[in-house]
């Protein structure tokens, strides 16, 4: 292998690690703060969809960027009156707006159905981009690459630097001791959904604009179920989601390279390894019970019911 | 002005009854604001959607095809979700299922006889059932979320199945089509009144299956079991009852009736396997389970219900023009109401103007 083959592989992994690694990130914050949203992969197609409408109607990728952030941000919004204010079990609430997602996308995104999209350009920096090896890897990506390192870094700054992470986290451990210490949970748990329901419409966006850029039904594929599985995988902490998010990458990408390469495998065994490896990574970490327990947010799926 | 919940001392009896009516209404409401929306006479669309379908016999029929499914799949579902185990890979149970039941008159095509068709079913109940096992398993011995890998092994089951029609059961006279040989007269599953229509004997193992789980579920010590355990495996384990076992049991049970659907569709609806064999019967099926209260005389109707709405989206397609989409919609959004209507059962809503906190209460699921 040459290394611009090696370069270019690396490349795909972060591209395809990157929607993983920000539906997780905001997966993670809600979380954190006790709320169990299984809707990721229902927001996350939703974003696909809005991503290219808006791509299509603005004839800008950053139009899609906007409008599937905001989709997404309304669409968790939905979990959030039944889960939190209406207080529904989080489970079925959250797999309602997986299914409800996966409809309306279908149906919106009909008309979209073989159109050409906008393709997100990547950043081009004179002089560094150039670089050999280094340049195209960290210099030459799309900018919704550098967005999700930045979400990471600051995630895990605000959950662990600032006074509202730490009241954040405090409402995920134990929602009845901070609501009575004045911490409002219900708002708190509000914005925390938005910002998850936000971050799996960027996530969409990423799909339908830089990974392929193109609509097709459910076309998120399960990545939503995975970054909910990268969660548990990282135990709660936001640099472990980056490593996880780009194991995974690695996975998906190595079925078009096997390929490549003429290994005699059934492309449908390739396929299903990032859904089998999924299950393998859970196993091994949810075994080890010491580690799970430790950052596990203790209220977590728990309804909370203020009583006034 | 808030909305405030108050916890009633007991569920409301009225509620509990009415609840599942009520979503419905209310998901024909803004199904109506939808199609108001997308331009069509909202009327008419609710119309072609919801009665038109039930205005003619073959159309019926096919209302039992599409409810046998998801009638067997959904009752399972309320073993799993009624002891607190949430098996989302039925649609997976299903595939295998049907591929177990499959291998019968695909790799032994010159077997006869009337004990076929029983044996596929038995089959195929056995291999939906081992499929459920495996995320049942990793839930006792290694405390594995049941959620995600069972949804994961829905992935693996859709590739599973594509690999082998495309080529160790590829009908070698198919024309390069993926799909197996069609079934034999043998092991397909008859036709109740074929004079009139396509309802299969499937819709029998429905109506069999919707009374043994009714009697299971609350006149056995079993259902006891599941019950307790369910609201609590801490005071299950006290009254003796062992939360691993139910594991196994409620998925085991959930997975059997999900093989039993599969390949009665494929035996009954289909006659051959092809690269899709479910329109996500094991999804709507989650909605079904909860639209009837995890109850089975509940998802009996539920399943009916639900059927109506994927032929409501084949007829308002013809009729007037909107895209067959619509049902998924409906779908999600029927169980959101349906979610909505439940904390009627179990709060009283009130609005109020302003609330001072005084002290906190929290609620476990």
């Amino acid at each position: 292998m040459t290394p611009e083959v090696i370069v270019s592989i690396i490349a795909t992994v972060m591209t395809a690690a990157t929607p993983l690694l920000i539906a997780a990130t905001g997966e993670l914050v809600v979380e954190r703060a006790g709320v169990l949203n299984l809707g990721v992969e229902g927001m996350m197609v939703v974003g696909a969809v809005a991503g290219f409408a808006g791509a299509q109607l603005t004839g800008n990728a950053w139009g899609g960027v906007g409008l599937a952030i905001a989709c997404g941000a309304a669409f968790s919004l939905l979990f959030g009156i039944l889960a939190l204010t209406l207080a529904t079990n989080q489970v079925a609430t959250g797999l309602s707006l997986t299914l409800l997602g996966l409809g309306v996308s279908g149906m919106v995104g009909e008309a979209f159905i073989g159109q050409p999209g906008v393709k997100m350009a990547s950043v081009n920096i004179p002089g560094l981009s150039d670089l050999p090896i280094v340049g195209p890897l960290l210099f030459g990506q799309d900018p919704i690459f550098y967005i999700s390192i930045a979400l990471v870094v600051g995630v895990s700054w605000f959950l662990f630097k600032t006074r509202a992470g730490l009241q954040l986290r405090a409402i995920g451990n134990n929602h009845g001791s901070a609501h009575a210490l004045g911490i409002r949970v219900i708002t708190v748990r509000y914005l925390a959904v938005m910002f998850g329901g936000a971050c799996a419409g960027l996530a969409g966006a990423q799909l339908s604009l830089v990974y392929t850029p193109q609509w097709t039904e459910d076309m998120t594929a399960g990545r939503g179920w995975i970054a909910l599985a990268l969660v548990v995988f990282a135990s709660w902490r936001p640099g472990r989601v980056l490593i996880g998010a780009y194991l995974f990458g690695a996975v998906t990408i190595a079925q078009f390279h096997a390929q490549a390469f003429g290994v005699a495998i059934p492309s449908q065994l390739l396929s299903a390894l990032p859904y089998v490896s999924t299950i393998v990574v859970l196993v091994l970490i949810s075994a080890n019970r010491r580690m799970t327990m430790q950052n596990t947010p203790a209220a977590l799926g728990k309804t909370f019911v203020p009583d006034h | 002005m808030r909305l405030e919940l108050e916890k009633r001392g007991e569920h409301s009896a009225m509620f509990s009854a009415i609840s599942p009516i009520i979503a419905v209404a209310v998901t024909a409401l803004l199904g109506a604001l939808m199609f108001a929306a997308l331009g069509k006479p909202p009327l008419q669309a609710l119309y072609s959607y919801f009665i038109e379908p039930l205005t003619e016999v073959w159309s019926i029929h096919e209302l039992l095809v599409k409810a046998t499914p998801l009638i067997l799949i959904a009752l399972g579902l309320a073993f799993c979700f009624r002891s607190n185990n949430w098996n989302i890979g039925a649609e997976g149970q299903f595939i295998i299922g049907a591929m177990a039941g499959s291998i019968i008159p695909v790799m032994f095509p010159d077997l006869r006889g009337p004990w076929i068709v029983p044996a596929m079913m038995i089959c195929g109940m056995i291999g939906g059932g081992l499929y459920a096992f495996i995320p049942a398993v990793l839930k006792a011995r290694f405390n594995t979320n049941e959620i995600l890998s069972s949804l994961m092994l829905v992935y693996v089951a859709e590739l599973f199945l594509d690999w082998t029609i495309r080529g160790p059961w590829r009908d070698p006279d198919g024309f390069g089509f993926p799909q197996t040989q069609r079934f034999h007269a043998d092991a397909i599953l008859p036709e109740m009144f074929s004079a009139s229509g396509r309802a299969h004997f499937g819709f029998v193992f429905a109506i069999l299956a919707t009374l043994v789980a009714w009697y299971v579920l609350s006149k056995t010590m079993k259902g006891f079991e599941i019950r307790v355990l369910g609201e609590s495996a801490r005071a299950g384990g006290f009254a003796g009852f062992n939360a691993k076992r139910m594991i196994i049991f409620a998925f085991v049970v959930s997975g059997a009736l999900a093989g039993l659907a599969g390949i009665s569709e494929v035996s009954g609806a289909i006659g051959q396997l092809r690269p899709s064999i479910s329109p996500g019967y094991g999804f709507t099926a989650i909605i079904v389970a909860f639209l009837g209260r995890l109850n089975p005389a509940g998802i009996f109707a539920a399943g009916l219900v639900l059927a109506l709405s994927y032929l409501g989206g084949e007829a308002a397609q013809i009729s007037i023009g909107v895209s067959d989409k619509v049902a998924s919609v409906f779908q999600g959004i029927l169980l959101f109401t349906v979610l909505a209507c439940d904390t009627l059962i179990r709060y009283r809503v009130r609005l109020r103007s302003s609330a001072p906190a005084l002290a906190p209460e929290s609620v476990a699921p």
